[in-house]
């Protein structure tokens, strides 16, 4: 038993990375050992910003020998094959044994392969790791074709006993593997050996440098915490940002400061984003005042006058970058007083969404219209939602959010307040977006709904009737996003009316619209031989070209209004089946069987989202008792027999069963449960309260199965096998009024 | 870390101290200080000390010692100012640290040298910048030039939260894998020069030793020609004569290229550089005509694409001549 530490020192590695290579180095080293023969107990790997580390305990000392008996020829068959045989196992013909078989005689080998020594392997298993490691990103550096990160530096590679530590042998390309290390790049520079892992962390805390990502993390925590607290400040949690600061240095030292008094009134979203993006900054909250007041930059090192230099140029720097923020801030403001959103947003006519669906304004304009739509289906105001769809974009063109596009929205909301809109216009700029995704929160305003529906509706009926569907894993303009966005927003606010009348309009406008755009090219076209201009024929040259590219399907169909009838039609329903696909995959996650929703989907208004899903819940329950299960048993034997007689005698046995020509009590009790479900299941459906539907079908079970117990459906008497044929057709008709439980599994 | 930190602390400080002391007598007094002592440094490390390209370009990578001579399988290093011109970065004179010229300082080693990190923070600290007493660090910034069809993967160094230099291992320009690859160093000078000289706006910038017979500072330098063409780019430029020289430079360009490499005395030439001129032509002037907005977001892409197939061609035309082949 041996314990192995590896080493792999470069150049800075980039922090979003070393989590995901610390990972991948353990998986391929261990997996690496494992398959050619060794064992061992335990293996952690670690990541600094200039070295990946593996720890591997409990390591074998030899992979085993292997023994293994392999079938030849049989005895007398061709020279070639036997010579083939020989060759395969590297044995001569008096190495092999002959054995009876069934057949006859063959010849036996017993191939032993020796076991071979660990060191043999390690350095095997990690040169192969190296020069197929799975960074992101990789490049070359000097003269040499080896890829890493950045430039590796060296290999430490030990294995340690009690007895002491041997290097294993290494040379990937120069780099010669060795026992040795570096501490802290400024601090501890030098070079030292290492004996095994403890030795290894411990010599390397002495030179300033922490192992483990984790307590990096917790330190930085800590003491940053610490810091906050001691000012009566509370530091804001952002366990992205700390992973990527632990992983930016090596001996975290953490510094405090204060956000100059002249930035204090820029919104709490704008220094966060500010201090976070630009300078990995952590904020500090004065609880009491509700206000990010203060930062904590993170440095690497110690410094002889306790990081006074480095706080005072963060500061510096930081101040520098708030100036820019405040002055965005200052000309929004002024903008929005002057003009209102409406002016902000002008210049999205300057910028195109897509080239065949037109500016950001143009789209605007849609959703405008399709919010004040569908705003009575949410209880919103009208005029309300179409103002909201009006503004909420125009944030895009204030100066904040062209630094912090991420401020998106937020501003939006900022800026509504301050130009004097009503605060479900503001909300409904902030909140539009979401759910962006599936555990975002859903938003509930009226308003905000209808605008985040609109928004989302317009992008996929828009990327519908253009024909650019997501396929496989590809997905540029997020469609599937913003499917399960509907899908979530219409689920979670319980909105009704089927999804197939919200898309038909929004659908059928883009197309026409589309239609119309190339007309205008068409037209355009046409006039080429008269232009005289080279400028303008140039032009319109391109146009035509474009019309070519783009329009000449749609123009033919423009002229065919059949055509253009069919093309809306077949997106609608193409569009359906993708949100009842999105629908699936979203129930699926929230542990819907995928079979309970096909027999929802086979039911009538299947495109009322919030209708399905509600069937669907209750069937999914019903499916989970005793009871439901059973039920669906009997359903499906009475379906069969049923659906068997029916083709064999060619006709339908929907008469209606005769309660007179019972003959058993079991078949009585069973009309007499009919009778009494269905009084239950007809309200209870016209009312859409399916749990109690499906309850009342569930006590159909017992009847049921009494039924098939104490009676012989084929009787010889034709007329008692066709009113029990009919008594079966009524139990199927019964159930399959709450779903098509033929689709169900089981 | 508090725990070991007292006792090496003690040892440490004596020697800080010292250092702190020296590096403050070394301190440099002005922006020219700066340039000069990193001319020294790079000249005592063995580089070539170039001159600036005599032609109006966006960056120090653009000069044909870098980008040209970062292809074919040569060894080179060379270091030189590098004054750029960014027309959409103008402000008048009046933005404390944004401008539409000034300097880079550049340098470009091939191949890259192991130590080429020791070697940039050795310039670090001869500009006066004592990595005992600031916190310098390598974050990871991969460099791009969808104009020159050129990337490399390296960092943006970070003084104090600053970013003061560029550091790129370059892989692929005009279309090609750098064998061997070039080691790239960036230095925005005024930028550095500020923090260095504790200076907050640009123009208050000592240029000259401030007790000069005659001290200067970066305002009485450039103030004026900041807002002269600042003026110029955003509203005066005439855009049609830009738009035509961009196609001349263009048309010129491919023409340089396609000419036959034999002159008419027999002599074989190809004309990799004056091809090359054109090129940084046409990117200058994309430059000016974006800052005067008559480029639209599509067509932006396609005039990057214009640009990018001139330098993929000159790339190609370079690595035949003897500077960029074996």
């Amino acid at each position: 038993m041996a314990d192995l530490l590896i080493e792999l020192f470069s150049e800075e590695i980039p922090a979003r990375m070393q989590a995901g290579a610390s990972d991948a180095l353990k998986k391929l080293v261990t997996d690496g050992l494992v398959d050619a023969g060794l064992t061992y107990a335990h293996a952690t790997a670690f990541a600094t910003p200039r070295r990946l580390a593996l720890a591997v305990q409990g390591l074998s000392d030899h992979s085993p020998t292997l023994c293994e008996e392999r079938r030849g020829p049989k005895v007398g068959a061709p020279e070639k094959a036997i010579e083939g045989f020989l060759r395969s196992t590297g044995l001569s013909m008096d190495d092999l044994s002959i054995q009876d078989d069934k057949k006859g005689q063959v010849y036996i080998a017993h191939v032993t392969t020796e076991g071979r020594a660990a060191p043999v392997i390690v350095a095997e298993v990690l040169e192969r790791t190296i020069r197929n490691f799975p960074w992101p990103k990789s490049m070359r550096w000097g003269t040499g074709s080896l890829r890493w990160v950045r430039p590796l530096h060296s290999i430490l590679c030990i294995l340690s006993q009690e007895d002491g530590a041997q290097v294993v042998p290494l040379d990937v390309d120069g780099i010669v593997s060795g026992d040795t290390t570096r501490g802290h790049r400024f601090m501890v520079p030098d070079t030292f050996s290492v004996a095994n892992f403890e030795d290894y962390a411990a010599k390397l805390k002495r030179a300033k440098v922490i192992l483990d990502p984790a307590e990096r993390a917790g330190h930085i925590w800590n003491e940053a915490s610490q810091l906050a607290f001691a000012q009566g400040l509370e530091l804001v949690e952002d366990k992205g940002l700390l992973a990527e600061v632990a992983g930016l240095v090596e001996w975290p030292v953490v510094l405090m400061g204060r956000i100059e008094e002249q930035f204090l009134d820029l919104p709490p979203e704008v220094l966060q984003t500010s201090m976070k993006e630009h300078q990995k900054f952590f904020s500090v909250r004065d609880p009491k005042a509700g206000q990010i007041v203060g930062f904590v930059t993170v440095a690497n090192r110690d410094t002889a006058d306790q990081g006074a230099t480095i706080l005072a140029g963060n500061q510096k720097v930081l101040a520098a970058r708030l100036s820019d923020a405040k002055f965005f801030w200052d000309n929004d403001l002024r903008l929005v007083s002057d003009v209102k959103l409406e002016g902000m947003g002008a210049g999205l006519s300057d910028v195109t969404f897509h080239n065949k669906l037109g500016s950001q304004a143009d789209r605007i304009e849609r959703i405008a219209a399709l919010a004040r739509e569908i705003a009575p289906l949410l209880g919103a105001d009208a005029e309300m939602a179409e103002q909201a769809a009006r503004v909420a974009k125009a944030d895009l063109r204030s100066g904040m959010v062209g630094e912090f596009p991420e401020l998106q929205g937020v501003m939006g909301r900022y800026y509504a307040l301050k130009g004097g809109y009503a605060p479900e216009v503001a909300d409904a700029c902030r909140d539009h977006y979401s759910p962006l995704g599936p555990s975002d929160d859903v938003p509930t305003a009226p308003v905000t709904v209808a605008v985040a529906l609109a928004d989302k509706l317009d992008t996929l009926t828009g990327f519908w009737a253009i024909d650019e569907k997501p396929t496989g894993s590809k997905d540029p303009f997020a469609l599937r996003r913003a499917a399960l966005g509907v899908i979530r927003l219409v689920l979670g606010n319980k909105v009704r009316g089927g999804i197939t009348s919200m898309l038909m309009k929004p659908i059928v406008n883009h197309i026409v619209d589309l239609a119309m755009k190339s007309n205008e090219y068409f037209a355009l076209s046409s006039q080429i031989p008269e232009s005289q201009d080279p400028q303008i024929r140039q032009i319109l040259l391109e146009a035509k070209m474009q019309a070519t590219k783009v329009g000449i399907e749609a123009i033919e169909a423009l002229r065919d209004e059949k055509t253009l009838q069919n093309k809306s039609e077949f997106a609608i329903n193409d569009l359906t089946n993708f949100f009842h696909d999105r629908l699936k995959v979203y129930l699926r996650d929230q542990g819907v069987r995928h079979d309970v929703i096909d027999a929802c989907l086979a039911m009538p208004n299947n495109d009322d989202l919030t209708l399905l899903v509600k069937r669907a819940e209750a069937l999914s329950d019903l499916l989970k008792t005793d009871d439901g299960e059973n039920l669906l048993q009997g359903f499906k034997r009475a379906n069969n027999i049923l659906t068997q007689a029916e083709e064999k005698d060619g006709v339908e046995y929907s008469f209606g069963p005769e309660p007179k020509l019972a003959e058993t009590d079991a078949e009585r009790a069973l009309f007499a449960a009919l009778d009494h479900a269905e009084a239950a299941i007809t309200p209870a459906m016209a009312s859409e309260d399916f749990a109690t539907a499906m309850h009342a079908m569930a006590g159909l079970r017992a009847p049921i199965d009494a039924f098939f117990d104490a009676v012989q459906i084929n009787a010889e008497n034709q007329i008692l096998r066709r009113n029990r044929l009919n008594l079966l057709h009524r139990i199927r008709a019964t159930c399959l009024q709450v779903a098509d439980l033929t689709k169900v599994n089981g | 870390m508090q725990t070991q930190l007292y006792e090496i602390a003690l040892t440490w400080q004596g020697a800080d101290m010292a250092e702190a002391a020296e590096n403050r007598s070394q301190k440099p007094q002005s922006f020219q200080e700066i340039i000069l002592r990193l001319q020294n440094y790079w000249a005592a490390k063995g580089c070539a000390v170039l001159q600036p390209y005599d032609m109006e370009v966006g960056a120090g990578t653009f000069h044909p010692a870098t980008t040209l001579r970062a292809l074919g399988p040569r060894a080179w290093a060379a270091a030189y100012v590098q004054p750029s011109r960014r027309p959409t970065d103008g402000r008048y004179g009046e933005n404390p640290n944004r401008l539409q010229h000034y300097y880079q300082y550049q340098v470009i080693i091939k191949p890259s040298p192991p130590d080429l990190q020791e070697l940039y923070l050795g310039s670090l600290r001869a500009i006066g910048i004592d990595d005992a007493l600031h916190d310098i660090r390598f974050v990871e910034d991969d460099w791009e030039s969808p104009t020159l069809g050129a990337w490399g993967l390296g960092w943006e160094v970070w003084c104090d939260g600053m970013e003061v230099s560029q550091f790129t291992y370059f892989q692929q320009v005009g279309g090609h894998d750098c064998k061997p690859v070039s080691g790239e160093l960036t230095y925005g000078l005024e930028r550095l020069a500020m923090y260095v000289l504790g200076v907050d706006h640009v123009m208050d910038m000592p240029f000259n030793a401030p007790d000069a017979m005659i001290p200067l500072s970066y305002g009485d330098v450039f103030r004026q020609t900041e807002q002269e063409y600042s003026r110029w780019n955003f509203d005066q430029a005439d855009t049609d004569t830009l738009l035509q020289h961009f196609k001349d430079a263009e048309a010129e360009c491919q023409r340089i290229i396609s000419a036959d490499a034999t002159d008419s005395a027999g002599r074989s030439i190809i004309m990799a550089h004056p091809a090359y001129d054109q090129c940084i032509k046409a990117s200058h002037l994309f430059n000016l005509l974006d800052a005067r907005g008559v480029i639209s977001v599509t067509e932006r892409q396609a005039y990057i694409g214009r640009v990018r197939a001139l330098a993929k061609m000159c790339a190609d035309a370079f690595v035949q001549t003897a500077a960029g082949s074996a």
